[in-house]
């Protein structure tokens, strides 16, 4: 009796021959089409279209994800939001290359879905969840964060997404669990950067439960009115903004709940540079960056430098959560 | 193997033809190219300043940019000497005083950029700075240490101090390796330019110091004499 192994490809992914034959003019087409599409979705929003350099050649949307209506939140405004090519060209996203540009191409690829999330470690079971029903877990809002990368630069982002705590809600963890733990992918196929051993894979982030459920957590999932862009972490990452850039896990595919503090990739490559807390603090040297000023991406070249706030400014929001702690051991 | 067989072999490989010296006329044409070659990286930034195509960080791509030629022509610089001790050609190393200057060109601008665009003169701020990051010391001290070569580099200097002028410019040796160690302190995990430039700078170094102690033992004042 001969057994054939069923294919793994399902008859709706195999491409057709003409399309095939006609990939090259395909992709154009698909490019072009993204590219009108998403400069005239810039123009139309007012708040969008001012910054100048945004409508430029540029992959806009992440096409393969749709995401729902969102809505505008309180937090942020008024300041000048970091232009949209700076926020998807400039990134730290080592598992697609070390530097700053490299993310942007590498990413080109990549396939953020089909794509779960699994939930493991102190909850009352382990579970997994698909991207689409994530999205349907609460409303979308945006939330224009900023965002103070650990090297000394900033970005102001519009950021879409949902507080983390509803995700935890759902995840229903148990009374051991003190600490988060958030896992990002290291797919060798579809990320170079993980064949290098600059550091040790996968990316692995934490937070305390109180961070975690703090209301200006969030799970993010789009920016500048879109679906996230595959270098900015999609189809989802964590934003936690009065924290370093480093804390904001990309392309997360598990979260843990724990008892004990979890241990980040960052701080096993480094220890004496970082720690598990990261927050934003200019009282808090660095070995290697000043930490009471910083750039901000986006201003010129002429701007200088400005000062870096407490918690990155969001005191008033979490400054309670660090009442008592000596922040200079604890960094 | 002695070491003179080695060299001869390698002469043999390196040379073939082109160990005839150049004639005055070609030694001043590819003067002024490697001017205009040394140039090309300031102008370039200038045209993608003013087209304000400095990438989303402006400041870090001059600042990285810059750092990145002062120590390219720095090797370049270094790498002269080993040439004729592996060659015997020496007439590369009149272009050795062009190349430095333009080392300390690329440095000016480097250090020109962090005082003024990155740190806007701010003497409190780039103090804390040197002090307390030990990659911006560093670096500080490198270049520091090329002031005194710049000053001597002109003829009136060379005979003024005479053999001390000799002793003095050693100095590049450290500015290299403090350029170095600049750039690996800098990085904050991918290692592998830094190192890369690190090996170099040892191969280099490494040349030097066979033909010297080579030398001392045979008592061979020159290798590239000997014939």
């Amino acid at each position: 009796m001969i057994i054939q192994k069923k294919s793994d490809i399902i008859p709706s992914e195999i491409t057709p021959r003409e399309v095939f034959e006609n990939r090259r003019k395909f992709l154009q087409q698909a490019g072009f089409g993204l590219l009108a599409g998403a400069a005239a979705g810039l123009l139309a929003n007012p708040s969008y279209a001012a910054l100048g350099k945004s409508t430029s050649l540029h992959r806009v949307s992440n096409s393969l994800i749709k995401l729902p209506p969102f809505s505008k939140s309180q937090y942020g405004g008024g300041e000048k939001l970091t232009p949209y090519e700076d926020v998807t060209t400039y990134n730290n996203y080592y598992e697609f290359g070390t530097s700053k540009d490299e993310p942007a191409i590498h990413s080109k690829l990549f396939k953020p879905v089909p794509w779960t999330v699994s939930i493991e470690g102190q909850v009352k079971k382990n579970k997994t969840i698909s991207i689409e029903d994530i999205l349907k877990l609460a409303p979308l809002e945006e939330r224009i964060y900023r965002m103070r990368c650990i090297e000394g630069w900033s970005m102001v982002i519009p950021w879409i997404g949902f507080p983390l705590a509803q995700l935890i809600k759902w995840a229903e963890p148990n009374a051991n669990a003190k600490y988060v733990e958030f896992t990002s992918l290291a797919d060798a196929h579809q990320m170079p950067g993980v064949n290098l051993p600059v550091l040790d894979w996968p990316y692995v982030e934490g937070l305390r439960m109180d961070e975690a459920m703090n209301p200006l957590t969030i799970m993010a999932v789009g920016l500048y009115g879109e679906a996230l862009p595959n270098q900015n972490g999609a189809p989802m990452r964590l934003v936690v903004p009065w924290k370093y850039g480093i804390k904001g896990a990309k392309a997360i595919v598990k979260i843990r709940f724990t008892e004990e503090m979890p241990i980040t990739t960052w701080m096993k490559a480094i220890p004496s540079e970082y720690g598990f807390y990261s927050n934003v603090n200019p009282q808090v040297p660095h070995p290697r960056w000043t930490q009471t000023s910083e750039k901000r991406i986006g201003a010129g070249l002429f701007a200088g430098r400005i000062k870096t706030l407490m918690f990155n400014g969001y005191t008033e929001q979490v400054g309670h959560m660090y009442a008592g702690m000596d922040l200079r051991k604890n960094f | 193997m002695r070491a003179w067989t080695c060299e001869k072999t390698f002469k043999n490989i390196m040379l073939g033809n082109l160990s005839k010296v150049p004639g005055k006329k070609l030694i001043a044409q590819i003067k002024v190219a490697l001017f205009l070659l040394c140039l090309v990286p300031s102008l370039r930034l200038l045209w993608l300043a003013i087209n304000d195509d400095l990438s989303a960080n402006p400041i870090e791509f001059i600042e990285r940019s810059t750092g990145f030629w002062t120590l390219f022509i720095l090797l370049a610089t270094l790498s002269l000497s080993p040439i004729r001790l592996l060659t015997g050609r020496t007439w590369q190393l009149q272009y050795r005083r062009m190349l430095g200057l333009f080392m300390f060109f690329y440095a000016c601008l480097h250090v020109t950029t962090y005082l003024w665009l990155d740190y806007g003169f701010n003497w409190t701020d780039i103090i804390n700075d040197v002090i307390k990051h030990n990659y911006v010391l560093v670096g500080t001290a490198a270049f520091l240490l090329t002031l005194p070569l710049a000053i001597t580099s002109n003829n009136l200097m060379i005979r003024l101090l005479r053999e001390r002028w000799k002793k003095l410019h050693y100095l590049v040796y450290i500015i290299a390796i403090l350029g170095v160690i600049h750039f690996l302190w800098l990085v904050k995990k991918d290692l592998r330019e830094p190192v890369f430039y690190g090996l170099i700078l040892a191969l280099l170094l490494a040349t030097r110091i066979y033909y010297h102690f080579s030398n001392t033992k045979s008592n061979k004042k020159t290798p590239w004499k000997c014939k």
